[in-house]
């Protein structure tokens, strides 16, 4: 059975009702999601979806419900992508219960959502969530005024330290109970149109309800921002305290690494050898060599990722990376990119992968492909585990620092450079407004990193895994045919040998060219590779390669390594994010192309200059 | 006068916002964030070399916006 009442359609409930989380973006929406749903969350495949939206199933009196979390909206009525999506959604998906999460501090311009939902006939919960902060800026909101004005239940809770859970989840059950219809919504925009919220309404609405503060109170955060968004400290400030996190994270991060290392080690030598024992020797050589170090070097690169998850996650939840992007919004403007972009750029010295997915944030589709071109040339953490090696083995000691210092420097100017070209041209314009929220500064819940940085690692570990794995199984293939051969008699080495017309003009001999081949799957693949391709331990391929290769050769080898393509995973994530073949294809070739025209310069013009 | 022309810490009201060349979508987002008619609004610093500027929104909302932005925000003429 059907029936129209206003936006509405009415149907036969939902055999499994659902319950769908609306909100603005900074409200602690994700964080309530995460609480009802005890982190269970699985990405769905909604059809006609484009993006990737949550879901989970919740026991509700007795029932299973599902649990979908929209996309963050400032308006019902928008028109940016991710307003569509939850219009979209709305219009094709029918729901039992809207929950409508508001931040109660802002409930002077959030209060809007509840109203269009209100105005849409949709039945509702409205949770107004940071009442602990709406409570630090003296606000007084008459909850039962409110409920009563609303018509819908309404309930200040604080998501972040769990206040209020049981209330909240008794008026979702309660609400559950006395629905016996689901709601689709016919034609949201007309009918918004016509039933229009205006937003000189809001604050009538509030008037008897609700009293904000005084227009002129200083609280913590204002105090803070002097310090921190001062025209002329705010740079060296924030570079001191992005140099402060880099720090943790290579403090903790990198020898972190090398216990992972032990674990897997162990492993090998307690579990793995003597189960696979009784195997003929070329399956065993295959499965240690190729399989069990693919899931080794994963299982490394664990520890430096959660680490840096945790720190992003801490700086993020904080309030400081808008700040950043304030900051830094008006050297990036001169480059066709805006402050946020520079946040994402840093992100990429962790991993490339998770700061090509922040680019989601950027409206404009040129202003995000643009970004997440120049973020491929930061210089990950893989990257320094290679640099860390070369410069270990070719340069002299002390001038290690100032060789991996230079690089960092190379990583910026390559992209600031990139980014300054291609915004000249026709297809990569763009008017991008740029107009960001400055939360307050909050200190975020242990809980709160955890699940963020638990979130990102699975996501990471899943599209890693495979790749990683079939790289270091290709790497044997290539090493270890034909049977008997060694070094460069290998097929592998063949290829480094055939490449030798493009690689030798920028100093690259066919072992280093190997490596690189490999490197394109992932740079945690280079070093192993190098010991597999010089068929040497380690140490002595260090003492092989520093007689063999000039420091010139070296550092061109570095920069090659820099700006080329970062791994297969960087590849994977461009294609999914951008959902174009085309710009994915642009990255790999300028990646390239810069790589080899930066090394050739480098190396000709040291030649050129008389250094050997 | 435009938000962009206010000074940093003075007030005004907002009498109107213009699509400018963003359209409907701006505007939208511009009034979610609170700037519509009647809101009080006060510049609370600018960046350097032309950066955005810090904006205070009624009493608890606050935003970086560029200048460029921030001219399609129209004030309420005579406030101090």
């Amino acid at each position: 059975m059907q029936c129209h009442s206003g936006a509405t359609t009415t149907l036969k409930a939902n055999a499994v009702k659902r319950v769908a989380v609306i909100g603005m973006p900074n409200t602690g929406k994700s964080t309530l999601f995460n609480r009802i749903t005890g982190a269970n969350a699985a990405v769905a495949n909604w059809p006609g979806m484009t993006v990737d939206i949550l879901r989970a199933n919740v026991k509700v009196n007795n029932e299973t419900v599902e649990f979908v979390d929209l996309p963050g909206i400032y308006d019902l009525n928008g028109f940016s992508d991710d307003e569509k999506v939850v219009q979209k959604f709305l219009e094709t998906f029918p729901v039992d219960l809207i929950v409508v999460v508001i931040n109660a501090s802002q409930i002077d311009r959030q209060i809007l959502l509840p109203l269009q939902i209100k105005a849409l006939g949709l039945p509702a919960v409205v949770l107004l969530n940071m009442a602990d902060e709406a409570k630090r800026y003296g606000i007084s909101i008459d909850i039962t005024k409110l409920n009563a004005d609303l018509k819908m239940p309404t309930l200040l809770i604080s998501a972040k330290y769990g206040q209020g859970h049981t209330r909240l989840m008794e008026a979702i059950s309660q609400a559950l109970r006395n629905s016996t219809e689901s709601y689709q919504v016919v034609d949201l925009k007309n009918h918004l149109a016509e039933q229009r919220v205006d937003h000189s309404q809001l604050e009538s609405f509030l008037h008897e309800s609700v009293q904000m503060p005084s227009l002129i109170q200083m609280t913590f955060t204002n105090r803070v921002d002097q310090v921190l968004m001062h025209p002329i400290w705010g740079i060296p400030l924030f570079f001191l305290s992005m140099l402060g996190v880099f720090w943790i994270i290579w403090n903790i991060g990198i020898p972190a690494q090398k216990g992972a290392g032990n674990v897997t080690n162990w492993l090998l030598n307690n579990i793995i050898q003597p189960v696979i024992s009784p195997m003929p020797e070329g399956v065993k050589d295959f499965l240690v060599n190729g399989v069990w170090n693919g899931v080794a070097t994963v299982a490394s690169f664990v520890p430096l990722i959660i680490v840096f998850f945790f720190a992003m996650a801490i700086l993020e939840d904080s309030g400081y990376l808008s700040r950043a992007a304030y900051i830094m919004d008006a050297l990036m403007s001169r480059v066709g990119l805006d402050g946020r972009a520079f946040v994402m750029q840093m992100m990429g010295f962790g991993c490339n992968v998770p700061a090509l997915m922040a680019t989601r944030v950027i409206r404009s589709r040129t202003m995000r492909i643009l970004s997440m071109l120049v973020i491929t040339f930061s210089l990950c953490s893989a990257r320094l585990a290679v640099y860390v090696f070369i410069i270990a083995a070719i340069f002299p000691k002390e001038q290690g620092p100032f060789i991996l210092f230079s690089l960092y420097v190379l990583s910026f100017a390559a992209a600031f450079l990139a980014a300054a070209f291609f915004s000249r041209l026709e297809i990569f314009k763009s008017t991008e407004p740029f107009v960001l929220e400055l939360p307050p500064y909050r200190l975020p819940t242990i809980r709160q990193v955890f699940l963020r940085g638990w979130g990102e690692l699975k996501h990471f570990m899943s599209r890693a895994t495979g790749f990683i794995v079939l790289g270091c199984v290709a790497v044997w293939f290539l090493t270890n045919f034909p049977v008997g051969a060694k070094g460069l008699d290998t097929l592998g080495g063949q290829l480094g040998v055939l490449m030798q017309p493009i690689m030798n003009p920028i100093g690259i001999n066919p072992q280093l060219t190997l490596a690189l081949i490999f490197g394109f799957v992932a740079k945690e693949v280079v070093v192993g590779s190098l010991a597999v391709i010089y068929a040497m331990n380690a140490d002595a391929v260090a003492h092989q390669m520093a007689m063999t290769i000039t420091p010139i050769q070296a550092y061109s080898f570095c920069i090659f390594c820099l700006l080329y393509t970062p791994c297969l995973t960087t590849v994977a994530t461009f294609k999914a994010e951008s959902k174009s073949w085309n710009y994915t294809i642009l990255s790999l070739a300028t990646s390239l192309g810069y790589a080899w025209i930066c090394s050739l310069i480098f190396y000709q013009g040291a030649l050129l200059l008389g250094f050997k | 006068m435009t938000l962009a022309e206010l000074r940093v810490g003075q007030f005004a009201v907002v009498e109107s916002v213009e699509t400018g060349l963003h359209g409907q979508g701006l505007k939208n987002r511009l009034e979610a964030m609170g700037i519509f008619p009647g809101k009080t609004i006060r510049v609370l610093r600018k960046a350097a070399m032309g950066g955005p500027l810090g904006v205070r929104v009624g009493s608890t909302t606050e935003i970086a916006i560029r200048s460029k932005e921030a001219a399609l925000v129209v004030l309420k003429p005579n406030h101090t």
